[in-house]
């Protein structure tokens, strides 16, 4: 069914009770053109535009859990397209533009919200890396405006203005960047996918990949075995369980990134704000909560929980930036399991087995490319070509030494 | 501290394509495992002291610790 003001009127105008499921609970079939094993943001956004772009209707999504559950449930729901090197600037702002027209697509209320995301820097080097930032962006055609302190002031008073180790100088910010509700875009990638033809399957873990002469034939689940011409992991912190399933070992550690809520409050930040001389960033949700969030807490890890040490530097952060959320609560706290990759950016690529594509490596910013991951997945699955902006998300880079590490880091997985 | 199973490959002991496969593998591959896991550890504000500490990842509970020095990880081949 179509969601309209019309739908909401006549539903409201008749107890509720017509509404439909979003989506089918679907029973897994013998066989599909293509099985996709994660049913998160990446995988679902995959099937659907498998089913909407080129065609490919007979396709499973199966998640062993609720979808959503892993990190499309968890992050921080910024997005933005503000990357600088090569291989990711045009992937992230083919994201950024999925994202414009994304509720209009799949007929859902996602909540983009585009109200801007400002990276600070706090001193000269910062700057200028900051500006060159921001022109490598300009050249792509995207927009990027590098502010000065007193521009930083009138946007967002009430940061630390008076701090002499690290102060504000300036800024660069996106306009377009900002957020959107992580839930609803599973949510809504599931039901508009589902519309199609495709089947997701919930409680189903994938527990073996079925090899025959090198190639790809199905997968073993907890019900029952699925035959598949073409298999995609789209597993995220999972990623290393389920290629080893196929015999494969995968540059990426999983490792814990925790994030947090504040009791709701009345509107405070309206904006993203990332600090520059310390990991942290923040914006403030619908429901009032500030969501914020920093560093990894540098340690393998598949709890999908942290520690206490890592909250407390976070919250440093937070105080050091902007000293009046010292006052507020604290409400929840979590973590999540990141597929940290060893330059810091994703792999979409065929493996080494016929028929079996692997999509990972997206570290902490995996949300903001929840659109971009899908259709770029799904033009890699259908044409066997990857897509122009995704090229160089290779995973035999690391061996080619064509590595797309944007902060340098070095094959430090817990540094990126 | 980082996985403490990959052992640094001897260049000098293999032929050069079979020396860029071992050190692609030791830089970059990892077993990543969902269970057990034994890692280095560094007592940075102590005693600097390196540890091998066997931890599962699922519940972060740790199964052993001992000095890396006589950790007994597996010698290179």
């Amino acid at each position: 069914m179509r969601y309209s003001a019309f739908s909401l009127i006549k539903n409201a105008l008749s107890g509720q009770r017509h509404w439909q499921p979003a989506w089918r609970d679907a029973v897994p079939r013998d066989l599909y053109d293509v099985v996709i094993v994660g049913g998160g943001g990446h995988g679902l956004a995959a099937a659907y535009y498998l089913a909407e772009q080129h065609g490919i209707t007979s396709v499973a999504v199966l998640e062993k859990s609720w979808i959503g559950s892993g990190n499309a449930g968890r992050n921080t729901t910024i997005i933005r397209s503000n990357y600088m090197l090569p291989g990711n600037v045009a992937f992230y702002e083919l994201s950024m533009k999925l994202w414009e027209g994304m509720e209009q697509a799949l007929n859902y209320n996602t909540m983009v919200s585009q109200r801007g995301v400002l990276n600070l820097c706090h001193s000269d080097a910062q700057r200028d890396a900051y500006a060159r930032r921001g022109n490598a962006m300009r050249l792509h055609g995207i927009d990027s405006e590098l502010l000065d302190r007193d521009q930083v002031r009138a946007m967002a008073p009430f940061l630390n203005f008076d701090d002499a180790r690290f102060p504000i100088q300036g800024g660069l910010l996106q306009r377009r960047g900002g957020t959107a509700r992580h839930d609803a875009v599973v949510w809504g990638y599931a039901r508009a996918a589902d519309q199609r033809g495709v089947d997701i399957v919930q409680n189903c873990e994938v527990t073996g990949i079925r090899i025959t002469a090198g190639k790809v034939q199905g997968v073993e689940t907890s019900r029952g075995y699925i035959g598949a011409r073409k298999v995609a992991l789209v597993c995220a912190g999972n990623s290393s369980v389920v290629a080893a399933m196929a015999g494969l070992r995968l540059p990426i550690e999983s490792h814990v990134l925790q994030a947090f809520v504040s009791e709701a409050v009345k509107p405070l930040i309206d904006t993203v704000i990332t600090y520059g001389a310390g990991h942290f960033y923040i914006s403030q949700s619908d429901k009032g909560g500030l969501v914020f969030g920093g560093d990894l807490d540098g340690y393998n890890s598949y709890a999908s929980r942290g520690n206490l040490p890592t909250l407390e530097d976070v919250c440093e952060g937070g105080m050091s930036l902007m000293p009046m959320i010292g006052r507020i609560r604290l409400l929840r706290q979590w973590g999540g399991i990141m597929d940290m990759s060893m330059d810091g950016s994703p792999i979409i690529d065929h493996t080494p087995v016929e028929g079996l594509y692997l999509n990972a490596g997206w570290c902490y910013g995996g949300f903001k490319a929840t659109p971009a991951s899908g259709f770029c997945l799904a033009h890699l699955v259908a044409q066997d070509s990857p897509h122009p902006v995704a090229t160089a998300y290779r995973l035999d880079r690391f061996a080619t030494g064509h590595m797309i590490d944007e902060k340098g880091s070095g094959a430090q997985p817990n540094l990126h | 501290m980082g996985d403490a199973k990959p052992r640094r490959p001897d260049p000098a002991a293999l032929e050069p394509e079979a020396a860029r496969e071992a050190f692609y593998d030791y830089v970059y591959l990892r077993d990543n495992p969902n269970g057990i896991f034994r890692e280095y550890w560094y007592h940075s504000s102590g005693c600097h002291q390196w540890l091998v500490v066997t931890r599962d990842l699922r519940t972060h509970a740790i199964a052993g610790v001992e000095p890396a020095s006589c950790a007994g990880v597996e010698p290179a081949s």
